[in-house]
């Protein structure tokens, strides 16, 4: 098992080390920031100025051995129109996004698994027929035009629900959150459905298709032929087997979320490290998108690792393999 | 005392977009307290589908659709859901075919075991544990105190097997259905298994119905046989009986079949053609396309001739009572 992750470890080491390549002289070959941060009447020796201060005289290859010798203590420079670690602004706007992200996966699982596993056990009844279809739309229809739709009808038709921001925040543990307040929970709700909506349709075919699995294996029939009640051969014996997937997809997913949550703060304004991302990426703030993009990456590598010890705790198939050699 | 299983015209159809599709036709047969009856057939021809009609465990689109179950005296058939839950694994229980599949993958074995003992509740917590344990003793399996916190893919083919016989005879039940629980195990390990199954089923009083397409299995276990044939019973009686004066034509040819040592480069027989796919079944004896004695008659629904007492045979044509 240690051996299992010290290997994963040095791989997601690499995986690591190429992306700070492709991110950092990715990021450098895009525009000219300097012009965006140039007032219309600085003359060449203002802009060479600029130039300097930003550290762009030098060659790029000399940049990137700067960056990185930055970034292995954890550095990943300024901002240049903040002027403050790049690294302390995302992480202030992370808490918003992860709680955002975290509660769109919720809401997928509490609302995707039991329509998948219902889909699953009456695969010809008009209300799974029902629920296929609405899975359907949920992979196809574009995210901001469901954040659009949803703040049309509930925010300026029906005047239910706030059409922007986080609300009121409570502290818990110095992290400002918003789901235990009334405020922030009807703040939270539209986004979190909004980015929610492609992994609850992908909770509900995953579900779905293991039910179909599942149930028709030989352990189930078993299972019924020892006379165990219904709800614990479902509960425990099927359950169990139909999750396995499910977490792994939802693991990877969560990344993913993360980085989609993009489109969703945007909309709804939400103060998060994707609307941050955005606002980077307009003014050409190098530093800023290099380290939003490091972190995604990082995040990523970390969460791979997760899910794959995760997935040897639920699968006792894979925790042992290893020992048993 | 009357017999712990009697099916009378047991008939499970299966509901296709082709039409209905019987796979057990009007079969019926007894098993009595204690008895071993061997259930012989090729696959295909329904004994598994019989298997599971006698635990209401046939799965839409298929169905009971005719015939009576008696078991200790009560008819099983429409038994409602929560009745044939009692039964189950505490008066009936089943052993299947493939080891490697029956056992739930993701749960240790004392899981499986324990929830088997509550799900009849006659026994909670420590006491299902130590009952268990003692279970997997008894069928042969050593260390079984660390046995039970394995899990299924910890232990060989015949170990899990030899699990799977402990949770079914957990409750002592009246009746075991056996669903060739050896076939994919090794020769060495299925004559174990054989072995202690009869001395546990003896021990206990535990009637057995032993499904398997090996005449060798059925001609060392059980006390009688019954030889399926396309959905229906065409011979059934003592094991020497069937077994050395067979009666009806298809058995003869499955004997036939059987290679022996004495023969060793002679042609082995074979019965010509293969079993009809369900729906493909001709009218009359289902195996008059296969049988070299078919005439006319044999289109004709066969009657059953009963050469001995406890001994039937469904076919037009028996054939004659000589001493092979």
């Amino acid at each position: 098992m240690s051996a299992f992750i010290l290997r994963r470890l040095l791989q997601s080491l690499f995986v690591v080390f190429v992306m700070t390549l492709l991110v950092f002289f990715g990021v450098n070959v895009i525009g000219n920031p300097v012009y965006v941060f140039a007032s219309p009447d600085c003359n060449q020796a203002c802009v060479n100025g600029i130039i300097r201060s930003l550290g762009l005289d030098r060659p790029v290859w000399e940049q990137y051995v700067y960056f990185m010798n930055g970034a292995v203590r954890g550095q990943l420079g300024n901002s240049f129109t903040f002027g403050v670690p790049a690294m302390q602004l995302i992480l202030e706007r992370l808490p918003a996004t992860l709680e955002l992200a975290f509660a769109s996966l919720v809401l997928a699982i509490l609302v995707g698994l039991p329509l998948g596993m219902w889909a699953g056990m009456r695969p010809d009844a008009l209300s799974s027929r029902a629920i296929m279809t609405v899975s359907t739309l949920g992979f196809s229809v574009p995210t901001f035009w469901i954040g659009l739709i949803l703040i049309l009808f509930f925010s300026v038709h029906l005047g239910w629900l706030p059409a922007v921001g986080r609300g009121d925040t409570v502290s818990v543990l110095g992290i400002e959150v918003s789901f235990l307040t009334l405020d922030g929970l009807s703040h939270l709700i539209m986004p979190a459905f909004t980015l929610a909506l492609f992994n609850t349709s992908l909770v509900i075919r995953l579900a779905r298709a293991g039910m179909r699995e599942v149930l028709y294996a030989d352990f189930v029939k078993f299972a019924r032929s020892k006379g165990l009640s219904p709800s614990r051969i479902l509960f425990v014996h099927v359950l169990k087997n139909i999750m396995i997937p499910i977490v792994t997809v939802m693991g990877m997913e969560f990344g993913g979320t993360v980085a989609f949550a993009v489109v969703t703060e945007s909309i709804f304004s939400w103060p998060g490290a994707g609307k941050m991302l955005i606002d980077a990426i307009e003014v050409l703030d190098r530093p800023l998108i290099v380290a939003y993009l490091m972190l995604v990456v990082v995040m990523f590598v970390v969460i791979n690792l997760v899910v794959d010890i995760l997935y040897s705790l639920l699968d006792p198939r894979i925790r042992f393999s290893g020992a048993a050699r | 005392m009357a017999p712990i299983l009697q099916v009378r015209d047991l008939t499970t159809v299966f509901q296709t977009d082709a039409g209905p599709l019987t796979a057990v036709d009007r079969v019926s047969f007894d098993v009595g307290r204690g008895e071993i009856l061997g259930l012989v057939g090729e696959s295909g021809s329904g004994k598994t589908v019989t298997g599971f009609s006698l635990l209401g465990l046939v799965d839409p689109p298929g169905r009971v659709a005719g015939g009576r179950v008696l078991f200790d005296g009560r008819d099983l058939v429409g038994l409602p859901e929560p009745e044939w839950r009692r039964l189950r694994g505490r008066r009936i229980a089943m052993v299947f075919q493939d080891p490697m599949m029956t056992l739930n993958p993701v749960l240790r074995i004392d899981t499986q075991m324990v929830e088997a003992l509550k799900a009849h509740g006659v026994a909670d917590g420590r006491d299902a544990w130590g009952r268990s344990r003692d279970a997997l003793g008894r069928v042969g399996i050593a260390a079984p105190e660390e046995r039970m916190r394995a899990y299924p893919h910890q232990l060989s083919g015949g170990m899990r097997q030899r699990v799977a016989i402990a949770i079914a005879l957990l409750h002592d039940p009246d009746l075991v259905i056996a669903d060739e629980p050896t076939t994919a195990l090794d020769v060495t390990i299925q004559g174990q298994i054989l072995y202690e199954v009869q001395g546990l089923c003896r021990r206990s009083g535990t009637a057995l119905l032993w499904i398997t397409h090996d005449l060798a299995v059925v001609a060392g276990l059980a006390d009688r046989i019954a030889v399926m044939y396309a959905g229906r019973i065409v011979e059934q009686g003592g094991v020497d009986d069937v077994l050395d004066r067979p009666g009806h034509h298809y058995t003869r040819g499955l004997l036939a079949s059987v290679p022996r040592p004495g023969r060793r480069w002679a042609r082995l027989p074979q019965i010509p053609g293969r079993i009809p796919s369900l729906g493909t079944v001709p009218s009359g004896c289902g195996f008059r396309t296969r049988c070299g004695r078919a005439d006319a008659a044999c289109e004709a629904e066969p009657p059953v001739v009963a050469p001995a007492p406890g001994r039937e045979v469904r076919c037009h044509h028996p054939v004659p009572d000589e001493p092979r």
